[in-house]
């Protein structure tokens, strides 16, 4: 018991940037997803091809050889120097964005296409018709893929204590040999992560109700 | 100025030609029904006037614009088009006022409060202020076809493009769609409306198309095209729908 008051202020300190990393990875994820996916649906060829190699190339390789690769990989050719949590930050990001990108995609092509005969015929044009009947009525429907994927995400953030950044994970590991309680101390690390990703679904399936679609 | 001119017309979905050639006139008020075979081309035809299908041969003159130049705003004219679907094709995540006021919103047509006045006018018209608030989802057949009916009008069209707006419903709310049709029709509304209410056709058409095998075959008033039919074509296709 003792040792779990002591470990714990630690992981909550981890658990802050855990939230942190995800919180603008997830943000950043899904903008990237929303411009790949607009790309992958463009009418011009090249912009299709571009964005479905970006997202063969997420979907093909491990997270962890990702993140190694902008960590290690980029920063070896001197350009610029990311430190470990930016590197994990963009490598999440991007991650998700290709990820998210085939959610959006197909969910906008689940959309009915007399609803965007509707909206041009009225005179909007493609821009103002994908702004404001196509994604709103994807985005309902994707609601329950998009929570899953953000769930992946977070768990995906464990492995950036990989490259030392100081998160939920990360602290455990301290605590776990800082104590000599690897069983209490990892137990306590899994409960936190169980309850964090419980609350954002309850989150989820919240704002689905609200927004359910008529 | 005519309001519409259809000038050799042709479409092609890849090898199928669905238009062959295709011409004809609409003035202004006109209303013009056009009848055909299932598979005959009518919707094709009915969505080359806004160019909702790309249109492969030909001219099509709205207002005197030749909306086959690719250098014309196609979202301009259309705005001066209103369409009306089988299938209604509402906004189900907006609200009825919202399905109405969206297009004169974003396009900018006056000011928010005149936009909803206007739309609570054109729902009165078409019998649904009270619905205002429900969404569609809530809104039978009838209900729903009224509604985009109101939601075309919003934008101040000149022409109205109708394709089948009954075929989808049940018998009893055929009637009051169109009665809408009709209203607009005596107003002057210009109306290009795919049908197979013959009745529809008889009583508001200045003028009757019948479509098959890509072409017109015969357009006359309805009082001769459905009284003393000139092509063998016609004949056959109104001794099976009358
Ligand atoms: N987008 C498309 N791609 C390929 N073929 C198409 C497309 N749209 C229509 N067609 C074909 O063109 C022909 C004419 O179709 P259209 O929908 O215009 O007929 P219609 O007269 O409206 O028939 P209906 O009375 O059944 O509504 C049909 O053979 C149809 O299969
Ligand atoms: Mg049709």
């Amino acid at each position: 018991m003792q040792t779990i008051i002591n470990a714990f202020p630690y992981l909550m300190e981890g658990l802050q940037v855990t939230l942190y990393i995800f919180g603008i990875a997830i943000v950043i994820g899904f903008l990237i997803g929303l411009i790949v996916a607009l790309l992958r649906l463009a009418p011009l060829k090249i912009l299709n091809w571009i964005a479905k190699i970006f997202v063969d190339a997420i979907r093909g390789t491990p997270f962890i050889v990702q993140l190694f690769f902008i960590y290690f990989g980029l920063n070896s050719l001197g350009f610029f120097s990311l430190d470990n949590t930016t590197a994990g930050i963009v490598t999440v990001a991007i991650n998700a964005g290709a990820y998210f990108s085939e959610i959006i995609r197909a969910g906008i092509q689940s959309i009915d296409k007399g609803q965007t005969e509707a909206a041009r015929s009225l005179g909007l044009n493609p821009t103002q018709t994908m702004r404001h009947i196509i994604l709103p009525q994807a985005f309902r429907r994707m609601l329950p893929t998009i929570t899953n994927q953000a769930i992946i995400s977070l768990k995906d953030t464990s492995l950036l204590s990989v490259i030392g950044v100081a998160d939920l994970t990360q602290e455990g590991r301290i605590q776990a040999s800082a104590t000599f309680d690897a069983f209490n101390v990892y137990l306590i690390l899994g409960i936190i992560y169980f309850v964090v990703i419980y609350l954002l679904s309850m989150l989820a399936s919240f704002v689905e109700r609200k927004f359910v679609l008529r | 100025m005519s309001m519409i001119i259809v000038e050799n017309l042709k479409k092609s979905f890849g090898d199928l030609e669905v238009i062959k050639d295709m011409s004809t006139v609409v003035e202004e008020k006109e209303v013009i029904c056009v009848i055909g075979p299932s598979g005959s081309g009518k919707s094709t035809f009915l969505r080359c006037l806004n160019r909702l299908e790309e249109i492969s041969g030909g001219h099509v003159y709205i207002e005197g614009t030749d909306i086959t130049d690719p250098k014309v705003d196609i979202n301009k004219v259309r705005q001066n088009v209103g369409m009306v679907f089988q299938q209604f094709n509402l906004f189900p995540h907006k609200t009825v006022l919202q399905n109405v006021t969206l297009a004169p919103t974003k396009l900018k047509k006056g000011d928010q409060k005149a936009v909803e006045k206007k739309a609570y006018e054109l729902l009165d018209k078409v019998g649904l202020r009270e619905k205002a608030k429900a969404y569609p989802g809530e809104l039978s057949g009838g209900q729903k076809q009224r509604v985009a009916i109101a939601r075309a009008l919003a934008m101040d069209p000149k022409i109205m493009l109708f394709d089948e707006p009954t075929s989808a419903l049940d018998p009893e709310m055929v009637g009051d769609v169109l009665d809408v049709m009709k209203q607009l029709a005596r107003e002057g509304m210009t109306m290009v409306v795919v049908t197979h209410e013959m009745g529809f056709a008889a009583e508001m058409g200045d003028r009757v198309l019948f479509i098959d095998g890509g072409y017109i075959v015969e357009e006359n008033v309805p009082k001769e095209l459905f009284g003393n039919p000139q092509h063998e074509r016609t004949k056959a296709f109104l001794s099976k729908v009358l």
